[in-house]
């Protein structure tokens, strides 16, 4: 029995015999099943292609902007199966925010960035606009250093600060879940590491799932773990556990270095 | 001689040569250009740009009609090619993006591009001024817009299609409907890209003769009718410029003078926006 059955922790999502396939033929993802529990840090890890920012991109319906994937099996979140046809996807994604690898500032200023979703979402108050921009750029740790220049484009920030804005800007919309995909594999050591605060002060107010190349930032600031490979998930448990006394011998070889 | 010996004359040999198609080529621009200007300055008056013609052989008169004509059939033509153009372009960068029918629209309107324009002049004689049983300003126009909306619908396509997807996910993950994606972040970053393609278009349409002698053809008075015959400086240059007076001849160099002067300009108004926006 594995350990995370029994803890009595508030699940936020729920995995259940998921599987997907792209263009209707690649099978990249076979029968996962997870929970994801509230104001935690999951972390997906394992070799590339294994499909864990596949497995990302179902929780916010990604998949569906090309023709042909196909889901099967079931996600649930707040009792309500996110994989449903009839799911509004405006209203999930506003709910389950993404951030990605490389940085994606709107070729606009720093201050209507944060305010894109907050405008989609029918938010036209200036005062009230201005103060949520304070509040997640603060959130996002960047708040000093840009509040002189809120008018100024996205695109002046460094790599590390349009990170951080990107966050800033999925905060502001108040999700309940953020999707980091690889956030630091186009970052310095330095802007590395203020994501990774972040992330661990983030996850009083947000559930949030990592998918990352690197083992070592999965151990220091996930608390749950899933390792994939070839579109199956071949352990999931407590960060601690799975970096110090795997239960499959894929996983061990995975993260001794073996392979990948 | 040694190997070395053999590269180093080669290579000196293609230095000239390329050195030299370039240097041809840029005389013939500059001695255009400047035959152009020296001829044409003359007769660059306020009345070329106020008056109307005067009757053939009686001096003075200027070609207000034909600048006016020029300015309403190349509007009318933008008018009808740029949402044309950029509608079309979106759909291929967009929507159809990677299917079978992009590819083939695209390369149509790679074909398009490369149709001799009195081709096109033609056509719409056949559909738009037989049937009427007069030239009209509307035909000219129609005929310019079919040389522009090629254009400036592979300008916008490609202009789209640069930018990252990447950038479109991100927006849609915050729970953007694509039409949104579309006009606030797409054509945001590629506004600059689309600009230029378009006046660029203007400036190839505003030196076309060919369509124009089919369609709108010429018109000596001063007329805003686009129903009617509608005067272009382009024809009104090919007129004068075959025509027996000293006086329509001065004032066919002014006309090709401002023309040039008018393309030149659109070029590289062109040109500083993408330095402006792709340059840092």
């Amino acid at each position: 029995m594995e350990v995370w059955k029994i803890v009595a922790e508030q699940t936020e999502l729920e995995v259940k015999k998921l599987d997907f396939y792209y263009g209707g033929r690649v099978h990249a993802l076979k029968d996962i099943s997870l929970p994801v529990y509230k104001n935690s840090i999951t972390a997906l890890i394992g070799p590339s292609g294994c499909g864990k920012t596949t497995l990302l991109r179902c929780f916010n319906r990604m998949h569906d902007l090309y023709p042909g994937n196909r889901y099967e099996g079931e996600i649930l979140f707040k009792d309500q199966n996110i994989l449903s046809q009839d799911i509004d996807l405006i209203d999930l994604r506003s709910r389950i925010g993404m951030v990605f690898q490389k940085p994606t500032p709107f070729p606009m200023s720093i201050f209507d960035n944060i305010t894109y979703g907050l405008k989609l979402k029918g938010l036209s108050n200036r005062s009230e606009l201005a103060e949520r921009v304070e509040r997640a750029l603060t959130h996002a740790a960047l708040w000093t250093e840009v509040k002189d220049k809120l008018s100024a484009s996205a695109f002046d920030l460094s790599g590390g600060q349009q990170q951080r804005l990107v966050i800033a800007r999925a905060l502001a919309v108040e999700p309940e879940v953020l999707l980091f995909d690889e956030p630091t594999s186009a970052l310095d050591p330095i802007s590395t590491s203020k994501i990774e605060e972040l992330a661990v002060q983030l996850k009083n107010e947000v559930t949030i799932i990592i998918v990352t190349h690197n083992m070592q930032q999965a151990a220091r600031i996930s608390d749950w773990t899933g390792f994939m490979m070839l579109g199956d998930l071949i352990e999931f448990g407590k960060t601690d556990r799975i970096f110090t006394n795997p239960s499959e011998k894929l996983t061990e070889d995975y993260i001794t270095g073996r392979f990948g | 001689m040694t190997r070395q010996q053999i590269r180093k004359i080669e290579n000196t040999a293609a230095l000239w040569m390329s050195a030299l198609a370039a240097l041809t080529g840029l005389f013939w621009l500059v001695f255009i250009l400047g035959d152009v200007l020296v001829h044409g300055i003359g007769a660059l008056t306020p009345d070329l740009f106020t008056q109307d013609p005067a009757p053939p052989g009686v001096e003075g008169g200027g070609l207000r009609n034909a600048f006016v004509g020029q300015l309403m059939i190349t509007a009318a033509a933008t008018l009808i090619g740029v949402p044309v153009g950029v509608l079309g372009g979106t759909f291929l960068a967009e929507y159809a993006r990677g299917r079978k029918i992009a590819k083939l629209i695209s390369i149509l309107s790679d074909i398009m591009v490369s149709v001799p324009s009195i081709v096109i002049g033609t056509f719409i004689y056949a559909v738009m001024v037989r049937p009427l049983g007069h030239f009209n300003g509307w035909a000219g126009a129609a005929a310019l817009a079919i040389i522009m909306i090629p254009v400036v619908l592979r300008t916008t396509e490609d202009m789209l299609t640069l930018v990252p997807w990447t950038l479109r996910e991100a927006a849609f993950a915050l729970g953007a409907p694509y039409y949104k994606v579309i006009i606030q972040i797409v054509y945001r970053g590629a506004a600059a890209g689309i600009l230029t393609g378009i006046l660029l278009s203007i400036a190839r349409v505003a030196g076309e003769t060919a369509p124009l002698l089919f369609t709108s053809f010429n018109n000596s008075f001063f007329s805003i009718n686009m129903n009617e015959p509608v005067a272009s400086l382009t024809v009104t240059i090919f007129q004068y410029a075959m025509g027996p007076y000293e006086s329509w001849h001065s004032q066919a160099w002014a006309a090709s003078l401002v023309v040039t002067l008018f393309i030149l300009a659109l070029t590289i108004i062109g040109r500083l926006i993408v330095k402006w926006r792709f340059g840092k």
